[in-house]
């Protein structure tokens, strides 16, 4: 499912990152950060327009994008590329959380997504309420780490 | 419910055990209005992040103070703010006729001075609150008649969604015009 997990703090730099082919998680970076404009955007509209679409899930950012993950196996496999979909969410501290999922093989339904991201915002406020975390640090948490890796393990 | 109780129990204990330090090392007084009023902004902003996980995007600023009157205070002090009031300017008067905190020694006149001590935590609880919602305000206590107490605070809004960032300024009067004894 999930094959990067992001944590961006209010003044938009990354307080967690991490993926899953670690080989490529520049890419990664690179994306998500790109995500964000996508966040921007979808948040300016909300405040706009629609009064009663104020949630903290903003959906599907992106339509799917062609993306070649393993650059190093055409040879293998020339069709080895991967649909990736990127999903926000924002909470009301603005802080955004941003998933890249990978929806090759299985149609997530965005009640899943959803219920993740709920898990995401659990976890992260408590570390927010812990008194041993400053705010605006990089997540070091091992509960936190744990529950990511829950969401990404569902991928195999 | 207890934990009422032990929040104003702890608090109490916190603002005695702080000025206690104080006399007796060689901070100052301001010191520990100042200390009291960061532990409370820590607390604020921990405590806005669990209140706000459910509820739906705020609006505007004034959307943000409704909830910080209503759920928040209610929450913390288990009664809503009585009285709101704004210029539309970025001017806020909080108006609390029964400030939890200081119910416990309004019975006269004999305690005055020492009111300002326990609203510190509970400016800093205000900051820390507005600031993680992306408000950034500097909140003051003030005290007129025993029960009563003002908070003044001037803000600036810094929006993170575009780069427009504005200047407001706020008051924010907490006033409690509880039981003056007859």
């Amino acid at each position: 499912m999930a094959v990067c997990i992001a944590v961006i703090a209010k003044e938009n730099y990354p307080l967690y990152i991490r993926s899953v082919p670690t080989e490529n998680e520049l890419k990664f970076h690179y994306t998500v950060h790109t995500s964000l404009d996508v966040v921007d955007e979808k948040i300016s509209a909300m405040g706009k327009a629609m009064v009663d679409q104020r949630e903290l899930y903003l959906g599907l950012l992106y339509p799917t994008e062609d993306y070649k993950v393993y650059l190093c196996n055409i040879a293998a496999s020339p069709c080895s590329h991967t649909f990736l979909h990127r999903y926000g969410y924002v909470t009301n501290s603005k802080v955004k959380f941003v998933m890249v999922v990978d929806s090759s093989n299985t149609a997530l339904r965005d009640n899943e997504i959803r219920s993740m991201f709920r898990k995401l915002h659990n976890s992260y406020t408590d570390i927010m309420c812990n008194p041993f975390y400053n705010p605006g640090d990089r997540i070091h948490s091992r509960a936190f780490d744990n529950m990511v890796n829950s969401m990404m393990m569902q991928v195999c | 419910m207890a934990d009422e109780a032990l929040f104003l129990l702890l608090h109490n204990e916190m603002v005695a055990g702080l000025y206690r330090a104080a006399e007796q090392g060689e901070g100052e007084n301001g010191r520990c209005t100042t200390k009291l009023e960061s532990m409370g902004f820590r607390v604020g902003q921990g405590l806005i992040e669990r209140f706000t996980k459910d509820t739906a995007r705020f609006k505007d600023e004034l959307d943000i103070m409704k909830f910080i009157c209503k759920d928040f205070w209610t929450t913390v002090f288990k009664k809503q703010i009585d009285n709101l009031r704004t210029n539309h300017q970025g001017i806020y008067v909080l108006q609390d006729n029964k400030f939890r905190l200081l119910t416990q020694m309004s019975a006269g006149k004999q305690y005055l001075e020492h009111a300002p001590k326990y609203l510190a935590f509970t400016c800093g609880l205000i900051r820390g609150g507005l600031s993680n919602l992306g408000i950034k305000s500097i909140v003051t206590a003030e005290v007129s008649s025993m029960p009563a107490c003002k908070y003044f605070s001037g803000y600036s809004i810094i929006s993170s969604f575009d780069n427009f960032s504005y200047q407001l300024h706020c008051a924010l009067l907490l006033k409690s015009t509880d039981s003056e004894p007859p």
